[in-house]
C-alpha cells in the first residue's frame, strides 16, 4: 500500500465534521484509505450542533449537542487536536503551524474556519456583560452572567438574534431585541410576515425595536447598564448585551497566506471548493463561491460532500450554488422562507397573500407574471404544512398546480392535505433533502429496494438525517410507493401526533428531542394521552439510557414503570427480581423466600424462570427492594416494555446431551440487554442442544446450540398468537451472534409500531426473512455499525432502576399510598388459599 | 338562606401545591374517603373519586392524564378507560362516571378538597 497522503482540516465545526464523515463514507479515510487526516479545532469541543445552540441553556450539555458518533475518533488515520488553532499556512512548503506550535505538512489543506460574529464599531463593546452568540463557551459565559440579571438586549433581529433572545428567555432574563432594519428577519421575511412574527414574539414578553441602530454600550462601575440607540434619548436598560447581528467569514488565515479573498470577506473558491492556492480548499461559511457566502449549514454540507468527492478523484461532482430556502422554529414560531421570497429576482412577479393576524398565520406565494404562472418563492409563518411542496414548485422540480391559492388557503375539513397530494408528480430529479442532496428518484429506488419506513429511507439514502424538515415528504413518498405497490398501512400514534411510531422515533433520535413537551409543541398537538406518553417515554429510554422517572418523564410512564412494579387486580403490585438465565444460588433463593415471608407476599414461579412476589403495596416497595438489592438482586423489568428474560436449559454445565454453554450465553445476553426499552416486551431463550428444552423457537430472540456454534432464530412468539421463530443465521460464533442480535433488536426498536411484538412486526416486513437477513446479516443498508453502536450505548448506560431509586430520597418520595396519611389502602381485603393470601373477590368481602 | 350544616362544604387540607407534579396525580384520604387529586400541565387542579368503577380498585390517582379532543382526562391504569376530569364522566362508557369534588388552593399554597 502506498503511504497515505496527509489532509489537514483547519476548523472542526459542523461542516468540517461533515467533510470527515464524507471522506470516511467514500472509503478515503479509515482502514486502508488513501488519506490520513489531522484535524485542528480551536474550541475545546469536537463538532457540535451550532444550529441548536439555544438548547444548551435549556439543559442540554455539550455532549448532547455533539455531532461526533461513538467511536468516530477511533477511525484509523484520523488525528484530532482540540484547543488548538492553525495560525499560519506556508503554501509553498505545504505545511501549517498551529498556536500550540505543531507543524504539520499537508498534501491537501481544507479551511473550514467558519465565521465570526459581527460586532458594530460602537463604544463600549468590550465592557463586561457584552457577549456574542456563536459557541458553547459564549453560551456558558452568557449563562454565568445572566444568573444575576433581570434584563438583556440582543442586537440583531435576524435568525441568530432571535435565537439569542430565546436563550435569554430560557435563562429567565427579560429580553429586548434591537434590529437595524425596519422589520425582523429582513433577509427571509417581508413586512407582513415580520409583523405576524413580531406579534407572536411580543406575546411571549419579548420587546422588539426595529429600525433602530445601536450606538453605544452604557457602562457603570465597569458593567453594562444599558444600550444606547439612535433616535432615543434614554438608553434601553439592560444588565447584559448580546451582539447577534450577523456573521463575517473567518478568512484571516487565508489572507495572511496570500489566498484570494473577496472584497467583503470570504475565501474565493471554485465549483470544486478549491482556493487560489494549489491543494488548498475552503468549505462552509468561510468560503466565497460565485460572489456569495452562505450562512446556512445545508450549503456548507453540500460543499463538504463535493470536496470529499473531488479528493477521491471524482471530477464530475461540483458545487454550483445552493437553494437558501429555510424552515425553522424561532421562539416557538414556525417560519419558512422559500426561493425568491421577496419577488425581487423575478421581473414583474406577483404575490398571493393569506394572513390571519389573530391566529398568527401568514402565507405568501410569489408567482411569475410571464404567462407561465410559475411559483418562484414564498414565505410562511405559523402553519408550515405547505413548505415541502412550495420548495419543489420554487425549484421548478414540480409543476405549479392549477390552483395556486389552494397552497395558502386555510385548510378546510375534508380537503386533501397540502402535502401528500403532489408527491406522486415529483420527478425523479427533484431534490427532496437539501441538506444531503438526495432526490426523489433515489428515495423511490430505496423504497423499492426494501426500505419500508422512513428510518429505512434515511439509513439507505441519508435523506432526512440532518435538519429533518423533509421527513414529512419522505413519509409521503413512502405512502405513495406503498399505494402503488398495493400496500396501505400507515398507523399514526394517536390523536396527538400525525406520525407513526417509527417516524416519531426518528424525530426523537435525529433531533435529539429529550422532552415530551418539546416534542408535542413541535410535532404534535394537545396535551398527550395514555397512548403517546408511555410510547414517547420508551423512545427516550431507547435513544438515551438513563433513569426513566425523573422530572417530566415520571408523568409519561404507565403505573408499572412509575412504581417499577406490576399492577395487580386489587391495586397492589408484584415484584420480580432479575434471575439471569434462570440460574440462582441457594442463598439467593433463601433471600427471596425470607422477603416473601416477611411481607407476606404470594409467591409463584413464572414461566420465564424467575420468582414473582405478589401483593406489595406501593409504600412497601422500597423496603422490599432494599432487602433485595442488599442481597445482590436487580430489577427484572417485568413491569417494562423491555427485555424480560433470557431463559436457558442447563446445557453443558450438567446436561449429558448439551453441546454448548447455554446458561453462560443466556446470562451474558440477559446482562447485555437488561433494561433495554422497546415497543413491546422482548423474550429470549438459549437451548444447549437441538432438543430445544428452553423453547427458544417461541421467543423474540431464540438461540439454539449446534456442534459448530449457535443458530439464531427470531420473531417467535408464545401468548395469544403463537408463532414459530424464523431461522436468521446458522453456526455463528458468539461474537457474531451478539452482533446480529444487537442489530436485530435495534432495527426492531427503531421501526416497529407501538405495542408490536417482533412476530407481528416481522409479519409486516416487506421482503420477509430475506429482507431481515440482508439488513441484519449482510448489512445491505450499511446500518449495522450504527445499530450496534446504539446498543453499546445502552449497555454502557445501564443502571438498576431500583438501586438508583433507593439511593435518592426524592425518587423515593412517590412511594406513598396517600399524600396526607400514613396508612394502607383501607379497602384491601385478602383471603388465604393453599397457604398463601390473594385479594378477595367481591362475594368474599365483608 | 342558611344551608343546613350537613350540606355545607367542609374544606380539608390535602397537600401543598408545590409538592404536586404537573401531569401526575396523588391519592388523599378526605374524611375517610379516597380522593384522587390531579394537577394538569396547564396548572388546573381536579379532584375525583380514587375508586375505579371498572376494576373496583382504588387506583385512579395513578392514571396517566392528558386530553381527548381538548377534554382534560385521566385514563384508569387498570383497564385504560378514560374519564373527563371536569365532570367525572367516562368517555368510553356513558353509563359510568366518577364522583368529582370541589378543589381549591389557599393563599398559603395548600390544596384543599371539599366533600359534599
Amino acid at each position: 500500500m502506498a503511504a497515505a497522503r496527509t489532509l489537514v482540516l483547519a476548523g472542526y465545526g459542523m461542516v468540517g465534521h461533515r467533510f470527515l464523515e464524507a471522506m470516511v463514507g467514500r472509503g478515503q479515510l479509515g482502514p486502508d484509505g488513501p488519506w490520513r487526516a489531522v484535524v485542528v479545532g480551536e474550541e475545546p469541543y469536537a463538532a457540535y450542533d451550532r444550529v441548536s445552540l439555544s438548547s444548551y441553556v435549556d439543559g442540554l450539555g455539550a455532549d448532547d449537542l455533539s455531532l461526533v458518533g461513538p467511536g468516530f475518533h477511533d477511525t484509523p488515520g484520523l488525528v484530532v487536536h482540540l484547543d488548538d488553532r492553525v495560525d499560519a499556512v506556508d503554501t509553498a512548503a505545504r505545511r501549517v503551524t498551529t498556536a500550540q506550535g505543531r507543524v504539520v505538512g499537508y498534501d491537501a489543506l481544507v479551511l473550514a474556519t467558519g465565521s465570526v460574529p459581527f460586532v458594530p464599531a460602537i463604544p463600549g463593546t468590550d465592557t463586561p456583560g457584552v457577549f456574542v452568540y456563536r459557541t458553547i463557551d459564549d453560551l456558558e459565559a452568557i449563562r454565568m452572567w445572566a444568573a444575576g440579571c433581570r434584563s438583556g438586549v440582543v442586537v440583531g433581529g435576524g435568525l441568530l438574534g432571535l435565537e439569542a433572545a430565546n436563550a435569554l428567555r430560557i435563562l429567565g432574563v427579560q429580553a429586548t431585541v434591537v434590529e437595524f432594519a425596519p422589520r425582523l428577519m429582513p433577509v427571509q421575511l417581508d413586512e407582513g410576515a415580520a409583523a405576524v412574527l413580531q406579534d407572536r414574539i411580543e406575546a411571549l414578553g419579548i420587546t422588539v425595536h426595529t429600525g433602530c441602530a445601536a450606538s453605544g454600550v452604557r457602562a457603570e462601575g465597569g458593567q453594562v447598564v444599558g444600550l444606547d440607540v439612535d433616535g432615543r434619548d434614554e438608553p434601553i436598560q439592560a444588565d447584559l448585551v448580546v451582539f447577534a447581528a450577523g456573521i463575517r467569514p473567518r478568512d484571516d488565515l487565508a489572507r495572511s497566506a496570500g489566498l484570494d479573498v473577496g472584497e467583503r470577506g470570504g475565501v474565493v473558491v471554485d465549483d470544486g471548493c478549491a482556493t487560489s492556492a494549489p491543494d488548498v480548499y475552503a468549505i462552509g461559511e468561510c468560503a466565497l463561491h460565485r460572489g456569495r457566502v452562505y450562512g446556512l449549514v445545508a450549503p456548507g454540507y453540500q460543499m463538504a460532500d463535493v470536496l470529499a468527492g473531488r479528493l477521491s478523484g471524482r471530477d464530475d461532482v461540483a458545487f454550483t450554488g445552493a437553494d437558501t430556502s429555510t424552515k425553522l422554529k424561532l421562539l416557538g414560531v414556525d417560519v419558512a422562507s422559500v426561493g425568491d421570497a421577496h419577488g425581487t429576482r423575478t421581473e414583474g412577479s406577483r404575490a398571493l397573500v393569506y394572513t390571519d393576524p389573530l391566529a398568527g398565520d401568514y402565507r405568501k406565494v410569489v408567482v411569475s407574471n410571464d404567462g407561465s404562472r410559475r411559483v418562484v418563492g414564498g414565505i410562511l409563518v405559523g402553519d408550515l404544512s405547505a413548505y415541502p411542496l412550495l420548495v419543489q414548485y420554487a425549484r421548478g422540480t414540480l409543476e405549479t398546480p392549477e390552483r395556486i391559492d389552494a397552497l395558502i388557503a386555510p385548510a378546510s375539513p375534508g380537503a386533501d392535505a397540502a402535502t401528500g397530494a403532489g408527491v406522486a408528480a415529483l420527478p425523479p430529479g427533484a431534490v427532496v433533502c437539501s441538506c444531503n442532496t438526495v432526490d426523489a428518484g433515489t428515495i423511490r429506488a430505496a423504497i423499492q429496494d426494501g426500505a419500508d419506513d422512513v428510518g429505512g429511507i434515511k439509513a439507505g439514502t441519508r435523506a432526512g438525517t440532518t435538519c429533518g424538515s423533509c421527513l414529512p415528504l419522505l413519509a409521503d413518498l413512502l405512502d405513495d410507493e406503498h399505494r402503488k405497490a398495493g400496500v396501505a398501512v400507515r398507523r399514526t400514534l394517536c390523536e396527538h401526533f400525525d406520525h407513526t411510531r417509527q417516524e416519531l422515533f426518528d424525530i426523537v433520535r435525529v433531533k435529539r428531542i429529550r422532552s415530551f413537551a418539546a416534542l408535542l409543541a413541535e410535532h404534535g398537538r394537545g396535551r398527550g394521552c395514555e397512548i403517546c406518553k408511555p410510547a414517547v417515554a420508551s423512545m427516550f429510554a431507547s435513544t438515551a439510557s438513563g433513569y426513566i422517572l425523573d422530572g417530566e418523564q415520571s408523568t409519561l410512564q404507565d403505573t408499572n414503570d412509575h412504581f417499577l412494579a406490576n399492577l395487580q387486580r386489587d391495586g397492589t403490585y408484584s415484584v420480580v427480581p432479575r434471575v439471569p438465565g434462570g440460574e440462582i444460588t441457594p442463598d439467593g433463593l433463601i433471600v427471596l423466600g425470607q422477603v416473601a415471608q416477611e411481607f407476606d407476599l404470594y409467591t409463584k414461579i413464572t414461566g420465564a424462570q424467575r420468582v414473582d412476589l405478589f401483593g406489595a403495596r406501593v409504600d412497601q416497595l422500597p423496603a422490599i427492594w432494599t432487602r433485595l438489592v442488599d442481597a445482590g438482586f436487580e430489577s427484572g423489568h417485568a413491569y417494562g416494555k423491555a427485555l424480560r428474560t433470557v431463559k436457558s436449559c442447563v446445557g453443558t454445565t450438567w446436561c449429558r446431551y448439551g453441546v454448548q454453554d447455554a446458561v453462560g450465553l443466556a446470562i451474558r445476553l440477559e446482562l447485555r440487554y437488561r433494561g433495554l426499552r422497546a415497543p413491546h416486551k422482548i423474550k429470549s431463550a438459549v437451548s444447549g442442544c437441538a432438543r430445544e428444552c428452553a423453547e427458544a423457537q417461541g421467543k423474540d430472540v431464540g438461540v439454539i446450540a449446534t456442534e459448530r456454534g449457535w443458530n439464531l432464530h427470531v420473531a417467535g412468539n408464545g401468548g395469544m398468537t403463537p408463532q414459530h421463530a424464523v431461522l436468521l443465521a446458522t453456526d455463528l460464533d458468539t461474537e457474531t451472534l451478539v452482533r446480529h442480535i444487537d442489530a436485530f433488536l435495534m432495527y426492531y426498536i427503531r421501526t416497529a409500531d407501538r405495542l408490536e411484538r417482533t412476530a407481528s412486526w416481522f409479519n409486516k416486513l416487506e421482503g420477509g426473512i430475506d429482507h431481515l437477513r440482508s439488513v441484519v446479516v449482510d448489512d445491505s443498508l450499511g446500518l449495522v455499525d450504527e445499530l450496534v453502536a446504539d446498543m453499546e450505548r445502552h449497555v454502557a448506560g445501564y443502571e438498576c432502576e431500583w438501586k438508583a431509586t433507593l439511593a435518592d430520597p426524592e425518587r423515593l418520595a412517590r412511594f406513598r399510598v396517600f399524600v396526607n396519611a400514613d396508612e394502607p389502602d383501607p379497602s384491601l381485603v385478602y383471603v388465604r388459599e393453599r397457604g398463601q393470601r390473594r385479594p378477595a373477590f367481591p362475594h368474599e368481602r365483608p | 338562606m342558611t344551608l343546613p350544616d350537613a350540606m355545607r362544604e367542609t374544606w380539608v387540607d390535602v397537600v401543598a401545591l408545590a409538592a404536586l407534579t404537573p401531569g401526575r396525580g396523588v391519592a388523599a384520604l378526605v374524611g375517610g374517603r379516597q380522593v384522587a387529586v390531579f394537577l394538569v400541565a396547564d396548572g388546573e387542579l381536579f379532584a375525583v373519586d380514587n375508586l375505579d368503577p371498572f376494576s373496583g380498585a382504588h387506583v385512579m390517582s395513578r392514571g396517566i392524564v392528558g386530553d381527548r379532543a381538548g377534554v382534560p382526562k385521566v385514563a384508569s391504569p387498570m383497564y385504560k378507560q378514560s374519564f373527563d376530569l371536569r365532570t367525572g364522566r367516562c368517555l368510553d362508557d356513558d353509563t359510568m362516571a366518577l364522583t368529582t369534588f370541589p378543589v381549591r388552593v389557599t393563599a398559603a399554597g395548600q390544596v384543599q378538597v371539599a366533600l359534599p
